[in-house]
């Protein structure tokens, strides 16, 4: 029962994640219309549209003068992820969020992945979204979705996969061997992106100073752990847009210090909690 | 801080050059999978560059079409991954007419306009133009002076994208050649021919356009048709960087005086 409740968070995004592929795979298998068509975009009940705003300002950098379906597609989506908290995509709905978990989980567990020699920074992931665009003006096509790894999981996942598993076991096995939380906490321009729109975001992660006994739990867990210098040191949101709302933090701090709550004012460190 | 400021230039510098590097071998990753000549497109597609500018990969089309012609091309093959394509000697397009796939195309990288008349009311799927159906009379046994007439039978606009030439076989001496010709006016692409070819490599199959056909350009035109003319107005060839007109030279003072 206490498993239960420590990994409440995160049975539900297992639940969310494979319950959005499942209903994708049964729209091109069995003609469910729940949702079809795959993350790239898709329509809810034959009705609404959704669609990847990433993807959809590649193809508007790449000159694609698109139909109004998926351009409403992806703001709907875009409005969305700008009140949840951006990267929400990331920890509850995208497939390869299964992938990395594990192969973080296994690091951790082996002490893999932390080598000195880090291969890319925090801000690498911005150049690249930056060069994504770029690279999409110039050559005309979406340049991050013809050789996104995510891309060719969640298509491959509803139309099958061909090639598609070696760009995602290079993805496993980078994030296990090279570098923890490589792909999803350093390379991936979606990850980015989906980290400026949550930067508005009005569901956040609350801290309570009162209630913290500085275990640091929390740090070990968190896959941007960087944003969690408040922890143990004042009271407030955690502002940062690069922070999933996993809620992976809430369920292992043993003093009840976290929890989702409505965007805060930001505490300064210096002045302390309140 | 001198010791700092350098440390800083030379990261920065790096970083650079890794964007560099990285760019550079990401292009040649995308321009690898934009060379898709041969990948033949689901009905109302765009021409091949503006289609792989607008398609977002996500498989409606492929979903929408009730015979499963249409699949998505997989990561390492010759057509950019993700994009819709169709094999037809695998299935051909039906030529649907309510053409689901175009219909449900959210991107508008499958173009309705192409599609239909009167600019989009009315869909008319024999407006499709997948590609054309090419003969190899090499290879086809009708040729041969066998009696075949298989893709003749499949096509859907039988008797106007392929009609039957009756000539005389030469080889016998007695017997008559029925060859299929293909109509590229009237031909969609859908590939029911090729499908049905029944030689162990299709001898009819279908290419994009822009492979089947040739161009004539500017030089040539059909004096017989009327409007054809107008195909080349408003283009310049060498006449027009002449500083006097052609005629000019019979009626000059130095032809005459002779
Ligand atoms: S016209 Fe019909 S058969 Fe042809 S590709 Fe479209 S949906 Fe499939
Ligand atoms: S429906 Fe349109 S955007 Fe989607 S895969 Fe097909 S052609 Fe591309």
């Amino acid at each position: 029962m206490t498993s239960l409740r420590t990994n409440r968070y995160l049975i539900a995004r297992r639940l969310v994640q494979t319950a959005v592929m499942v209903l994708l795979i049964g729209g091109n298998l069995w003609g469910w219309t729940v949702l079809r068509g795959n993350l790239s975009s898709s329509v809810v009940l034959g009705t609404v549209p959704l669609a990847d705003p990433f993807a959809v300002i590649q193809l508007l950098a790449a000159g694609g003068l698109l139909a109004t379906d998926v351009l409403i597609g992806a703001a709907i989506t875009l409005a969305f992820y700008a009140l949840l908290g951006g990267r929400v995509f990331c920890s509850w709905v995208c497939p390869m969020n299964m992938v990395t978990d594990l192969a973080n989980r296994l690091g951790r567990r082996f002490k893999t992945g932390t080598g000195s020699r880090r291969v890319f920074g925090r801000s690498a992931r911005y150049f690249i979204l930056g060069l994504a665009l770029v690279l999409s003006a110039i050559m005309g096509v979406a340049a991050f979705e013809a050789i996104s790894p995510i891309g060719m999981l969640q298509r491959g996942l509803v139309f099958g996969m061909g090639a598609g598993w070696l760009a995602v076991t290079a993805v496993f096995l980078f994030d296990l061997l090279i570098q923890r939380n490589g792909f999803c906490g350093h390379v991936c321009p979606l990850g980015a992106f989906y980290a400026l729109v949550g930067r508005t975001a009005l569901v956040r992660i609350d801290h309570d100073h009162e209630k913290c006994t500085s275990c640091m739990d929390c740090l070990k867990v968190c896959p941007e752990n960087q944003i969690l210098e408040l922890v143990g040191q004042a009271s407030g949101s955690v502002l940062d847009g690069v922070c999933t709302n996993c809620g992976r933090c809430i369920e292992v701090c043993p003093d009840a210090a976290l929890s989702f709550s409505h965007r805060k004012h930001a505490m300064s460190l210096e002045s302390g909690g309140s | 801080m001198a010791a700092g400021k350098g440390i800083d230039r030379r990261g920065f510098l790096s970083r650079l050059t890794a964007a560099a590097v990285g760019g550079v071998v990401w292009g040649g990753f995308v321009t690898e999978g934009k060379s898709a000549a041969l990948v033949l497109r689901p009905p109302g597609a765009l021409p091949e560059k503006v289609f792989l500018g607008k398609c977002i990969k996500c498989g409606i089309c492929v979903e929408a079409c009730p015979y499963d012609t249409l699949f998505l091309a997989g990561p390492g093959t010759d057509a950019p991954t993700g994009t819709p394509r169709l094999l037809p000697r695998d299935v051909p397009c039906y030529l649907c007419t309510d053409i689901p796939c175009t219909a449900e195309c959210p991107t508008g990288a499958l173009d309705v306009s192409l599609v239909s008349d009167d600019g989009g009311r009315t869909l008319d799927v024999n407006k499709t133009r997948i590609g054309l159906a090419v003969m190899d009379y090499e290879n086809c046994i009708a040729a041969w002076g066998l009696r075949c007439d298989a893709c003749y039978r499949a096509c859907p606009l039988l008797d106007k994208a392929i009609t039957i030439e009756h000539t005389r076989n030469e080889r016998t001496g007695r017997h008559a050649v029925l060859l299929p010709k293909v109509h590229p006016d009237a031909c969609t692409g859908c590939g029911l021919c090729e499908r049905a070819c029944v030689v162990e490599k299709a001898a009819i199959f279908v290419l994009p356009l822009e492979v089947a056909l040739g161009r004539v350009g500017n030089s040539y035109v059909k004096g017989w048709e009327e409007g054809d003319e107008s195909r080349i107005d408003g283009t310049t060839g060498p006449a027009d960087e002449l500083d006097s007109h052609p005629l000019d030279y019979l009626n000059s003072g130095d032809l005459q005086d002779d």
